[in-house]
């Protein structure tokens, strides 16, 4: 998987967030071999680089950082959080966040393609979290995104794929845009089921560091996600409604 | 071992100076702030000693050596209120609490005629609620007062300033302060607020799980009650609105009667942490660092103290100490 010309080898990736300890989440990401780890920036940003002790942990963690604009409700906070993470992970990368709905934290979809813009305007490789909505993606992808990532479900409701036929639609129209499903998974047959759809990576947090051992649930999500592409690039069979079965009948009346 | 420093006059620095001095030790006390005061973070302490409800994300040491806490505090004549804590959550995060339940141990599950028996002011407000029985809480700043006077009386000394470069044997107990030669210790935000609300009689610590925003609340006594405590990987000392706002509303959430509070105090520090935010004893030459305490400082910081004690006088091996590579 390519995004921005760059070569991604683990499709997992993992939130940095809510996890026991900073070791637990070490664990996590050694047991799962997730390559990429999101981290929010916006609420630790006293100044003076205050975050400093904890960024170095995830820094340390030795995978692709994607800092992200989590928490922003306006055009401005998320173009403003996006230029602080450009200078503090030293990374073009900007997962873009603007929350248009305090209860569901919805997208503000207005809100995303114009901080989008902007961005990308300023040099950005800008991923945003986006609904399923295939309008809205064909605006990000005009915006200048070359990577999309819809949600599953609304953020750490752990409700899987909710809108199963929007997803379809949304692959299915931009076959070659690759695709992240970004918040909402709670176990690892939702990512598996993700990946089966053909989707390139899913994203996930409180999954994992809300588990009862988060280790464990890191590494269940990544067979998962292992188990899904595999699947996928098996090209399945169609379900069909005629029993077929799978030992011959030759030898015996099947036409009777 | 005749005699030793103590570096840091905070709930560790007091505990260690308590355990040295009770075996026999000539104990000096050095921190350039003389009392017990808002420069360290054990002022912003919420004081509970819930060992059994951190259970649910810190590791086991923690949960076993916090049980000593409540009876060391009470054995230097600390005031310790053992009634409990309480553990609520709102209608539609009701799982929650099944979760809560089954990740713990220690607790009795409340209906809702109990829950008022217990705490009359919640009858009511929630149908379910966790009791955690065994646990307790203490106003830490009094804790903190009292322990120091009765080192002083016992003859400890404290100096009110940085200590010099000095051989002898030396207990690190400055904090996020000794980074300096504690290269994993990190700072991790906390913010409180204080309210006076002489309507509500609260007797015991409460919990409001919440996905977004978790909350305690500790009676002070006094119609008082401390609001904790936020936690974010930070060192700043800024006292943010959102931070605020955040531990404000689920105040309100959890008894309307807060809307009516008088907003006393907001406070605001750093807990020091090492990545598996347990404490730590780390030996450097004659030194042992006491620190890590994180979020546990009055409820780990006795045994941490014992362990300390124990391995400098009776030259044991005590579980958390890391022994100094070089």
């Amino acid at each position: 998987m390519e995004i921005y010309g760059t070569g991604i080898a683990s499709r997992l990736m993992l939130g940095t967030a809510q996890y026991p300890s900073p070791a637990v989440l070490a664990d996590a990401f050694r047991r799962s071999g997730a390559g990429i780890a999101t981290v929010s920036v916006r609420r630790e940003s006293g100044g003076e680089r205050a975050g400093t002790a904890f960024w170095d942990l995830v820094r340390e963690l030795g995978v692709r950082v994607l800092p992200n604009t989590a928490s922003c409700h306006s055009v401005r906070e998320a173009v403003t959080t996006a230029q602080m993470a450009r200078e503090l992970f030293d990374t073009p990368w900007i997962k873009l966040e603007v929350i248009g709905h305090a209860d569901t934290l919805q997208p503000d979809p207005f809100g995303l393609v114009e901080a989008a813009r902007i961005l990308v305007g300023e040099g950005f490789e800008v991923f945003p979290y986006t609904t399923e909505d295939v309008v809205l993606a064909d605006r990000l992808l005009e915006a200048g995104c070359e990577v999309l990532m819809p949600w599953g479900a609304p953020i750490g409701t752990g409700l899987g794929l909710t809108n199963i036929y929007g997803l379809r639609t949304l692959r299915a129209q931009f076959p070659d845009v690759p695709m992240v499903v970004d918040a909402g998974l709670g176990l690892p047959s939702q990512a598996a089921m993700a990946m089966e759809m053909g989707f390139d990576a899913v994203l996930l947090n409180t999954a994992v560091a809300k588990a009862g051992d988060p280790a464990a649930m890191a590494e269940g999500f990544a067979r998962a996600v292992e188990a899904g592409r595999l699947a996928y690039e098996a090209d399945p069979m169609e379900p069909r409604d005629m029993a077929a079965p799978s030992t011959p009948v030759i030898g015996r009346a099947f036409l009777e | 071992m005749r005699q030793a420093r103590i570096l840091g006059a905070g709930v560790a620095g007091l505990c260690v100076a308590a355990e040295l001095s009770a075996r026999g030790v000539a104990v000096t006390v050095f921190d350039p702030a003389p009392q017990p005061g808002p420069h360290g973070c054990s002022w912003w302490a919420g004081g509970m000693l819930a060992p059994f409800y951190e259970g649910e994300t810190a590791e086991a040491p923690v949960v076993r050596l916090g049980q000593e806490a409540a009876a060391w505090w009470e054995s230097k004549g600390v005031e310790v209120v053992r009634r409990g804590t309480i553990v609520v959550t709102l209608g539609r995060d009701r799982r929650e609490l099944d979760r809560f339940a089954r990740r713990t141990e220690g607790h009795d599950r409340l209906d809702a005629d109990r829950l008022a028996a217990l705490e009359p002011e919640l009858a009511g407000r929630f149908d379910q609620a966790l009791h955690f029985l065994a646990e307790a809480h203490l106003d830490p700043r009094a804790a903190l007062a009292h322990l120091r006077d009765r080192l002083e009386r016992a003859g400890v000394d404290f100096v009110a300033e940085e200590a010099r470069a000095d051989d002898g044997p030396t207990f690190d107990c400055r904090g996020l302060a000794a980074r300096d030669v504690l290269r994993d210790l990190r700072g991790v935000k906390g913010e409180m607020a204080v309210l006076r609300a002489p309507d509500i009689r609260l007797t015991r610590p409460v919990r409001l799980l919440h996905p977004r925003y978790p909350l305690y609340v500790v009676p002070r006594g006094d119609g008082l009650f401390m609001l904790g405590a936020t936690q974010i990987e930070s060192c700043d000392r800024v006292r943010r609105v959102r931070s605020i706002l955040e531990l404000l509303s689920a105040a309100y959430a959890l008894h309307p009667a807060f809307g009516e509070a008088e907003l006393v105090e907001i406070g605001v520090d750093a807990r020091p942490a090492f990545p598996d935010n347990l404490p730590r004893l780390q030996r450097m030459g004659e030194t042992i660092h006491v620190n890590g305490l994180f979020r546990h400082g009055f409820l780990l910081a006795p045994a941490l103290a014992r362990m300390a004690a124990e391995a400098a006088c009776d030259g044991t091996k005590p579980e958390l100490m890391h022994e100094d590579q070089n």
